[in-house]
């Protein structure tokens, strides 16, 4: 038996490895880690050294490439791989269970976190993402368009909400349908022109469309209110009654004594009722020959046009649903925050959603609640962190990426089975 | 068994991509129930003929008249993209199998029913709603896919994913999707190709039986010399974009010309080429 | 007329620039059809690097520009090519084969890794730089307007030509330019030809790295500020250059960053300057709808 060659000389192997790592990540990180440039008092700027950061950073890569190296023998980690049988399988039929029990748990949130406004809070938030990524998953999970603009829906609709909620006074309930009009509107409007772009191009398309809107927002000072934005927005009220400490409002018209998280608990379950519309939406729709139609599009665009298929008319479908749900998504963000800015549209939102709904799993309804509930909350907890967070979030995506492509739930459930066929 | 009227009239069709002549004043009819082979070496250009039929590429020039059995005619180079299979009713496989491979198999096929089903949905709202009217749409088009199912033999893969099938069941279920949709005229490329004997058998089967209970025609490309000989009734050979015969399997057999390209042998060679064969 | 002559000379400074952006992205594009969505940082990258490289030669106390300039060439160029490398091998050469929304996701990943890398490492304030080559001629002088060209200019220009040619040189004549073009027809054929297309591509990257790190040193030079975010907006308009000019084509890149860079620079000069930004991104999507294979592309058939 010998054990001893074959150990040494991967040994050596590894070294070489560790060693050319090691040479690389010094290179990449001599300048911008190793030196620091410093505004000081004087205006100039001054460089520091960071010789021991970098030398840490440096000796982690050669450790953990020796490591790597070492214990795979140079061949690409399986990643795809390492999770074992057992535990696919766990995760298959927990599946199952998941989804209700986060359903039932996402309705109980209020009751038991009653008294922790901070919670609820975040509850809110994350599930605004939930339902944004939702309505994405419309556009890119099951047509396989490839938005990088999805953000330009969510501020039509937080605007339009906010100028027709301070201009010409209108409730609530009846902005947001209109709202959501409006940005199924511009999802028809931007989606014809560039609907037939191949992949690569529409998502840089819908990137330059995402920013456009941004940008006018950002300039039009006379409607939009430029930078500042726009203030004083409504607050929403409970079908009419306001959530006010006074006769007349909802406190007391229950009999309860007032408190600010009434309206909170309220918003929560708006959130939570507009988010579940759009689940409702998208799997009757996977059902129905549009959604079919979406999904095979995603697989092979010209096998739909030669089986007769509108593709054209199914994208724009797809487009206008997903930018309406957007356009919902808005403007409950609108009313909730009170007052909205540009700055809550940039690029990253559209980034961030996109990741939502691809990391957890294209198509799939319970991945992308999970992966925003993960991904949202994973960053409000790390809110100290948040010169890093962003950071790790890239990691994360190009990780994921690399270790499962499809996303965290990978499987399809059909849409229609035969059931057991006659033999 | 033939029916004399033309279904399709190709007429000096020409499809150029830059100074590339893919297809060169291209005529030939094809005869309504009829089953047409395209045939010729590789990159003799009949897949391209086949895209400027289906509506993929717009030719450069030329007529392609389709005459629906109920006199409607269509002018299918004008018809472009999806136009030619919903309107024209002309169904395509294709030479690299395109399934939705993440689909089952009985998705696949409903797919296909895509248009008549939109319709019964009432462009989705009926359906949203649950009315009767689209249940029942839903439900007779699975009984059209469960029919084509059973003709190709691939009922008991009916939930499977289309990507899990074998090769050869692939290819049949790319010919009962192209069924599904009700065409007049089926082109299908190389349905045979990577087939063994009797899977190639089976397909002549297929064909036929398409042939006679449905009466939809079939233009098709092979390359596979049983299947053309088998079953065509009619043959044209292309090669390097030009027709160099037109006729019965039989006659094409001993053309002297469609050996040579074939073989790959002059014009002036085929005598000696015929000689050494052994014609 | 004389403010119209400045403009042009300003708007071919800004589009030489971009145009050694658009080098990169037009031949990624070309040769494994994905759009480098980080190729924007590394020329963000690549400025950085150069600002910290010019100051940390200041302060050894290297004080010939010339000599400074050479090294922080060198420097930065290779090291943003380093970078260009790891990015390849790391983010997308894993997901070659996967679906094309992965290497997509995995850009957009490395794009936002790099923003925030720089941003914690450097600080996310703006970066100014002491002029380092400074003056200029004037060319032709007016009652209201003297139309100027600094030093910078006549470089910028002058090194991007040179580089421009230097490149075809390269693609035209050596075994490497060979290869990128093989692949670039058709990547499977190349490999069974036995073009190793691994290192090719590799290569690919390397050298579109390096271009943007020249066009970074030349941003630092010219602007004498930079700051973590300039990637992502000049990534958007140097790829908009290189559709403009027909992607896959190198002259195409060139000409469209010529383009681009005129038409922000007359938009912001006659129209308005805070839309500039808009016209660019407006580009982007006009000649995506009209002319998708650009001025100087190849038409590309579908593959039925």
């Amino acid at each position: 038996m010998s054990d001893v060659a074959p150990a040494s000389r991967n040994a050596a192997l590894a070294l070489k490895d560790a060693t050319l790592a090691g040479l690389v990540a010094f290179g990449l990180f001599v300048f911008l880690i190793g030196l620091r440039t410093e505004q000081s008092s004087s205006g100039a700027l001054e460089i520091t050294t960071r010789f021991q950061t970098l030398a840490m950073l440096v000796a982690a890569v050669f450790a953990g490439a020796f490591l790597r190296a070492l214990i795979f023998a140079r061949t690409p980690i399986p990643l795809g791989r390492m999770m074992p049988e057992s535990l696919a399988g766990f995760a298959a039929s927990a599946a199952r269970f998941a989804a209700p029990a986060l359903l039932i748990f996402a309705l109980l949130v209020p009751v038991l976190f009653y008294s922790n406004r901070y919670l609820l809070d975040l509850g809110i938030l994350v599930l605004t993402y939930v339902m944004l990524g939702w309505g994405l998953n419309i556009v890119v999970g099951l047509a396989g368009l490839l938005d990088l603009g999805y953000v330009a829906f969510y501020a039509v609709g937080a605007y339009s909400y906010a100028l027709l909620a301070t201009q010409f006074h209108l409730s609530f309930w009846i902005c947001l349908p209109l709202a959501g009009i409006l940005a199924a509107f511009w999802g028809i409007l931007l989606g014809f022109p560039v609907l037939r772009l191949r992949g690569d191009y529409l998502a840089i398309v819908t990137l330059a469309f995402g920013e456009i809107i941004r940008l006018v927002l950002l300039n039009w000072q006379s409607v939009t209110g430029g930078p500042n934005g726009i203030p004083s927005i409504p607050r929403p009220s409970f079908f009419g009654l306001p959530f006010a400490d006074a006769e007349g409002g909802f406190a007391s018209t229950f009999g309860l004594e007032y408190s600010p998280t009434h309206r909170v608990v309220f918003l929560f379950y708006l959130i939570l009722a507009l988010a579940l519309l759009t689940n409702w939406v998208t799997i009757r729709l996977r059902r129905l020959p549009i959604g079919r139609a979406w999904e095979a599009m995603r697989e092979d665009e010209i096998a739909c046009r030669s089986l007769g298929i509108n593709t054209t008319t199914t994208k724009l479908t797809a487009f206008a649903i997903g930018a309406m749900f957007g356009g919902f998504a808005g403007s409950f963000f609108a009313t909730r925050q009170g007052f909205i800015s540009p700055e809550s549209f940039s690029f990253n939102e559209s980034a961030l959603v996109l990741a939502i709904v691809v990391l957890g799993g294209m198509g799939s309804q319970l991945g992308v609640a999970i992966a925003a509930l993960v991904m949202i909350g994973g960053f409000e907890l790390f809110r100290e962190f948040q010169l890093y967070r962003m950071l790790v979030f890239g990691f994360a995506m190009v990780l994921i990426m690399i270790w499962r492509p499809r996303g965290l739930i990978a499987t399809r459930e059909p849409s229609l089975t035969l059931g057991d066929p006659k033999p | 068994m033939t029916d004399t009227e033309p279904i399709l009239r190709v007429e000096h069709l020409s499809m150029r991509f830059g100074g590339l002549v893919a297809v060169d004043d291209l005529s030939f009819t094809a005869k309504r129930a009829d089953i047409t082979a395209l045939i010729g070496p590789n990159g003799a250009g009949k897949t391209t003929v086949f895209n400027c039929i289906t509506g993929f590429y717009k030719p450069t020039a030329g007529l392609i008249r389709l005459e629906h059995p109920d006199g409607r005619a269509y002018l299918l180079e004008r018809l472009l993209n999806f136009r030619v299979a919903k309107l024209a009713r002309v169904a395509r496989t294709f030479q690299n199998i395109r399934l939705f491979s993440g689909m089952t198999v009985l998705e696949n096929l409903v797919v296909a029913q895509h248009n008549p089903l939109m319709a019964a949905s009432g462009f989705t709202f009926a359906g949203l709603l649950g009315l009767k009217v689209y249940r029942d749409a839903e439900r007779e088009a699975i009984e059209r896919a469960r029919y084509w199912l059973d003709r190709t033999a691939l009922l008991r893969r009916a939930d499977d994913a289309a990507g899990a099938l074998a090769y050869g069941e692939q290819r049949r279920l790319e010919i009962a999707r192209a069924m599904c949709t009700d065409p007049v005229l089926l082109c299908l490329d190389e349905p045979a190709a990577g087939l063994n004997a009797r899977e190639s058998g089976e397909l002549n089967d297929l064909l036929q039986f398409i042939r006679r209970e449905h009466a939809t025609s079939i233009l098709l490309i092979e390359h596979d010399m049983s299947v053309v000989m088998e079953i065509s009734d009619h043959v044209v050979v292309l090669d390097y974009g030009i027709k160099i015969a037109d006729g019965s399997p039989d006659a094409i057999r001993n053309d002297p010309k469609v050996i040579a390209a074939y073989l790959g042998v002059a014009d002036d060679e085929v005598a000696m080429a015929e000689a050494e064969v052994g014609l | 007329m004389e403010y119209f002559v400045q403009q042009l000379i300003i708007g071919v400074t800004l589009g030489s620039i971009y145009g050694l952006i658009a080098i990169g992205y037009t031949m990624v594009y070309g040769i494994i059809g994905m759009i480098n969505f980080a190729h924007g940082d590394v020329f963000m990258v690549g400025g950085f690097i150069a600002l910290i490289a010019f100051l940390a030669l200041l302060a050894i106390g290297v004080t010939s520009i010339p000599l400074a300039l050479f090294l922080v060439l060198l420097f930065a160029m290779a090291l943003t090519a380093l970078y260009g490398w790891t990015i390849e091998r790391i983010a997308y050469r894993p997901l070659r084969h996967s679906y094309r929304l992965a290497p997509l996701i995995s850009a957009i990943g490395m794009s936002i890794i790099l923003q925030n890398y720089v941003q914690i490492a450097q600080g996310a304030r703006v970066k100014p730089l002491p002029p380092i080559i400074t003056g200029g001629h004037r060319l032709m002088s007016s009652e209201s307007f003297d139309v100027e060209i600094s030093n910078i200019q006549i470089i910028v220009v002058l090194t991007t030509l040179a580089l421009m040619l230097a490149f075809s040189w390269l693609v035209g004549r050596t075994r490497l330019g060979r290869d990128m073009r093989a692949c670039e027809q058709d990547l499977k054929m190349a490999s069974l030809l036995g073009v190793n297309i691994d290192r090719t591509i590799s290569l690919t990257f390397v050298i579109g790295a390096a271009l943007a790190a020249v066009a970074g040193i030349m941003y630092l030079l010219y602007y004498g500020v930079i700051d973590f975010y300039i990637g992502f907006v000049a990534g958007v308009k140097a790829f908009t250059a290189a559709v403009l000019g027909g992607i896959g084509s190198l002259p195409g890149a060139m000409l469209g960053g010529l383009l681009i860079g005129l038409i922000e620079t007359f938009w912001s000069a006659y129209f308005s300057i805070e839309y500039k930004d808009v016209a660019a991104f407006s580009i982007l999507i006009v000649v995506l709808i009209f002319l998708p294979t650009g001025i100087l592309g190849r038409p590309e058939v579908e593959k039925v």
